[in-house]
């Protein structure tokens, strides 16, 4: 393989990987305050249509990008509300928000635009452009260094920056704040939260809007992003595999980096291998799109031992004992 | 050295300001409280000494714990008045009653397993939004407070890797960086070794020395004897007398707790052993982690009599314990059950020595002997679920259970005599009745006891050591294990002393002194008092 042929690889890797590291470190803030979070993927969808039919009838990205969030923000307060407040099953909260997206989604989407639950195409002002960096142009011309910088790292849309900006952020937040210090103590013990004079209520409520605004983020990755315009469950279950990464990164954020940056790359090399032909064996195009699924099974039932996640997760906190 | 910037000669110096004006550091009025039909607290008044160690004894569900909690925040008071310095305060949560100085060292731990010990402080008063500065305070603080107290740690220790004992240091330190004056400890014994128990004791002398109040809760007569000034007995609710410690006995004590006379010796007849029931031959076992931990074990008990294990926990009792109950694969050597070897391998081991007649009230009766999420007749079966008794078939007779469930609560005296109710709330004396009562109602010929009273308050121990001595007379054969050593020389009849996987001594209860079986447990004695003859010809 030459560079430019590895540089455009990597190149879809980062695409790839952007709205599965978004929802991934969504998934780490409510987790390790407590809230499973199997809602991912219906957040993703939710906001994702949001930002598509804000930016479709606005024009306007911001705008856009906006209403994807505070879409996402608000069902993050009822799946909130239902796992926190009301105490209820978090997995079963979780697997009601993912219903209620797909299937409210498809329906305003049919009633609003009547494209079949498609939003209409988005003009160039509607959605996230490629960013060219500082001096790509000029520095395309140096050896090695100038292509990496010019076309891998240079070029993206601006969500793949936040993304990617998000790590050292979240790490930051995670180890080196008093938020980051309670966020971790109550998603393991949280009654010596409580007793330490904490809300535990508080905390898991901050952290479960803040997967909301991460996953509002995501979503709108999909639509005014890398696509121009929503598509029926256009999330396409990226929700759960970046689920499977926070699993395997055991909730740190920057293992949840590298391995969605891995998942990402299999996604890549799969779009990559669809028309090669293997020892002059034409493969079948669905079995190499079931690769990297086959890959998460494989790597998530072989390689990531033993996974032990935050211990008070998935438990509502009542005082009384 | 730094004590001498604190303070100078114990209570005398107080706080300056008005509240200095009492002499209690706390005072609790009239306090009540109930949890829907049970009235857990009734008019409760207590008055804590400034620079005392005040215990509160009761029996379990007594209402120690939840005075205890109101005063720290955790429950509020249906009415009451609670005064801190003399100034009366209404106390809403635990952030407040730190505030005023009151800090509490749960009975279960409140450490986040997976921080370090410095974080584990520090949770909670961060100084700002950014943790680095206050990690370093608390770190300088930390060596301060280990150097006037004592109490040293390394602050970067993860918890889930200390001692249970460092733990509770770590409780005790986070109380005093959050400014306690007041430290409540709750059972703090009854998680730890001697030795652990010991070092304890040392600390909160060293606090109360340095003015600070200490209030202990527990239910160990011992302790209030060798550590506190004053005693406040509980029963039922209710206050029922404070003491001061110098000028009361174990015996009076025990006697307001439980509000008659407590027999503190066992009363039993002379043993009358028959043959040989079970004999264990050359047991040789491991733990989980692959080290040897019986070794090389024989012995036999005899029906009509009890035999007691005694030794320093983690000598292998508990392995040989699990091994002979079928719990835990032996790695050679024979059990027989009136002769008769018993194939013990296998995960249904404890279910094939159940059917042989051998049955076993485990040593931790929540991990091993209950599922406290059932209900009380679910648990009054378990094990035995497949008898005819509690339907034929695959079906279960649930009318049958229960009936003979009730019945059991009745001759056991268990409460609350409600067989629907969950075996989680019940108190611990009462949750180990409900597993001997199944138990010992199975009719076994061997009946292995671990622990029989392991938190467990002075009530029901009577009525637990009686019915085992109601066993042994019905002619069966009792193996017991426990680390209480009075309880093995009041209820044993024979006793064997184990220390490092080995059965070092065997002694004779009536005429061994406590002495002789604390050097044979410690692993000091002649290889030649493996004989009887020899350990009582040690005696006197």
């Amino acid at each position: 393989m030459d560079l430019a042929l590895i540089l455009s690889t990597l190149d879809a890797t980062l695409r790839l990987s952007t709205p599965l590291l978004l929802a991934c470190l969504a998934g780490l803030y409510s987790e390790r305050a407590g809230v499973f979070d199997i809602g991912l993927e219906g957040k993703m969808l939710a906001a994702a249509f949001g930002a598509a039919a804000v930016a479709a009838v606005t024009g306007n990205v911001w705008l856009g990008l906006l209403a994807g969030v505070a879409v996402s923000i608000t069902t993050a307060a009822v799946q909130g509300a239902a796992a926190i407040t009301l105490k209820g099953n978090q997995l079963i909260a979780g697997v009601a928000i993912n219903m209620l997206a797909a299937g409210l989604t498809t329906f305003l989407g049919i009633q609003w635009f009547a494209q079949g639950g498609r939003t209409p195409q988005l003009a160039p002002g509607g959605r996230f452009q490629n960013l060219t960096l500082p001096f790509a142009n000029e520095l395309s011309g140096v050896p090695i260094i100038g292509p990496i910088y010019a076309d891998l790292i240079s070029g993206h849309n601006l969500l793949v920056y936040v993304a990617f900006l998000a790590v050292p952020v979240t790490w930051f937040v995670l180890y080196r704040t008093r938020f980051g210090l309670r966020l971790r103590a109550v998603g393991e013990n949280p009654k010596a939260v409580d007793t330490a004079g904490i809300s535990v209520t508080r905390l898991r409520y901050q952290a479960v809007l803040i997967t909301g605004l991460l996953c509002g983020l995501a979503g709108a990755f999909f639509s005014i992003a890398q696509g121009s315009g929503f598509g029926n469950n256009m999330t396409a279950g990226k929700g759960f595999i970046a689920l499977a990464a926070l699993i395997f990164a055991k909730w740190k954020p920057v293992p949840a980096m590298l391995t969605c940056l891995l998942f990402g790359f299999l996604d890549a090399l799969q779009i990559r291998l669809q028309n090669t032909d293997i020892l002059g064996v034409q493969i079948p195009v669905q079995a190499i799109q079931a690769l990297p699924y086959v890959l998460t099974v494989v790597l998530l039932a072989g390689f990531i031992g033993k996974a032990v996640g935050p211990k008070a997760g998935g438990v509502p906190y009542t005082k009384e004992r | 050295m730094a004590s001498d910037t604190h303070t100078g000669n114990s209570s005398a110096q107080r706080p300056s300001g008005a509240a200095a004006a009492s002499e209690f550091a706390i005072e609790l009025i009239k306090i009540n409280k109930s949890f829907g039909p049970v009235h857990a607290n009734k008019d409760i008044d207590l008055a804590i000494r400034r620079g005392s160690v005040h215990g509160i004894v009761g029996e379990n569900g007594a209402g120690k714990s939840t005075l205890m909690s109101i005063l720290y925040g955790f429950y509020t008071a249906d009415s009451g008045e609670i005064r801190v310095d003399g100034t009366p305060h209404s106390i809403t949560d635990s952030r407040h009653a730190l505030a005023l100085g009151i800090g509490m060292v749960h009975q279960h731990f409140m450490l986040v397993d997976n921080f370090s010990i410095l974080e584990n402080v520090v949770l909670g008063v961060e100084d700002n939004a950014l943790l680095g500065p206050s990690l370093t305070r608390a770190r300088k603080e930390l060596v301060r407070l280990a150097k006037e107290y004592r109490l040293d740690v390394d602050p970067d220790a993860i918890i889930e890797d200390v001692s249970v004992g460092t733990q509770q240091r770590v409780e005790i330190l986070k109380a005093l960086y959050r400014g306690a004056e007041v430290l409540i400890l709750d059972e703090p014994t009854g998680v730890l070794t001697p030795s652990e128990a010991d070092d304890l004791f040392r600390v909160l002398n060293e606090l109360r020395d340095q003015g600070k109040t200490i209030i202990l809760i527990t239910h160990k007569l011992r302790e209030i004897m060798a550590i506190t000034d004053y005693v406040s007995v509980m029963r039922q609710g209710e206050m029922v007398a404070t003491l001061k410690t110098a000028d009361t006995n174990p015996g009076e004590i025990a006697e307001l707790m439980v509000g008659r006379r407590v027999l503190l010796r066992v009363e039993k007849g002379p043993a009358t052993p028959g043959e040989v029931f079970l004999s264990v031959e050359n047991l040789v076992v491991k733990d989980d982690l692959g080290i040897t931990r019986v070794k090389d074990v024989s012995f036999t008990v005899r029906s009509g009599e009890i035999v007691g294990i005694a030794g320093v926990a983690g000598n292998g009792q508990s392995e040989l314990l699990e091994s002979v109950s079928g719990m835990r694969d032996q790695s050679s050597g024979t059990v027989r059950l009136k002769g008769h070897p018993l194939s013990l391998e296998g995960d249904d081991g404890a279910h094939r020595a159940r059917e042989a007649g051998l049955a076993h009230v485990p040593e931790d009766r929540q991990r091993m002997g209950l599922v406290t999420a059932f209900e009380e007749w679910e648990n009054a079966i378990l094990g035995y679920q497949g008898d005819d008794a509690y339907g034929k078939g695959w079906i279960l007779d649930i009318d049958a259970a229960r009936a003979i469930a009730r019945q059991r609560i009745e001759q056991f005296d268990i409460r609350p005599a409600n067989e629907r109710l969950k075996t989680a709330n019940f108190s611990g004396g009462n949750q180990q009745k409900i597993v001997l009562a199944r138990e010992m109602s199975s009719n076994p010929d061997v009946l292995i006891v671990g622990q029989p009273t392991r938190g467990v308050d002075i009530g029901a121990i009577e009525f637990i050591h009686n019915q085992i001595i109601k066993m042994r007379d019905a002619g069966k054969a009792i193996l017991l294990v426990s680390v209480e050593l009075d309880e093995i020389r009041s209820l044993a009849d024979r006793i064997l002393v184990m220390f490092d996987g080995h059965i070092v001594g065997e002694a004779d209860p009536a005429t061994a002194t406590e002495g002789e079986l604390g050097l044979m447990m410690a692993g000091i004695s002649d290889k030649t008092a493996a004989a009887p003859a020899v350990a009582e010809g040690k005696t006197k």
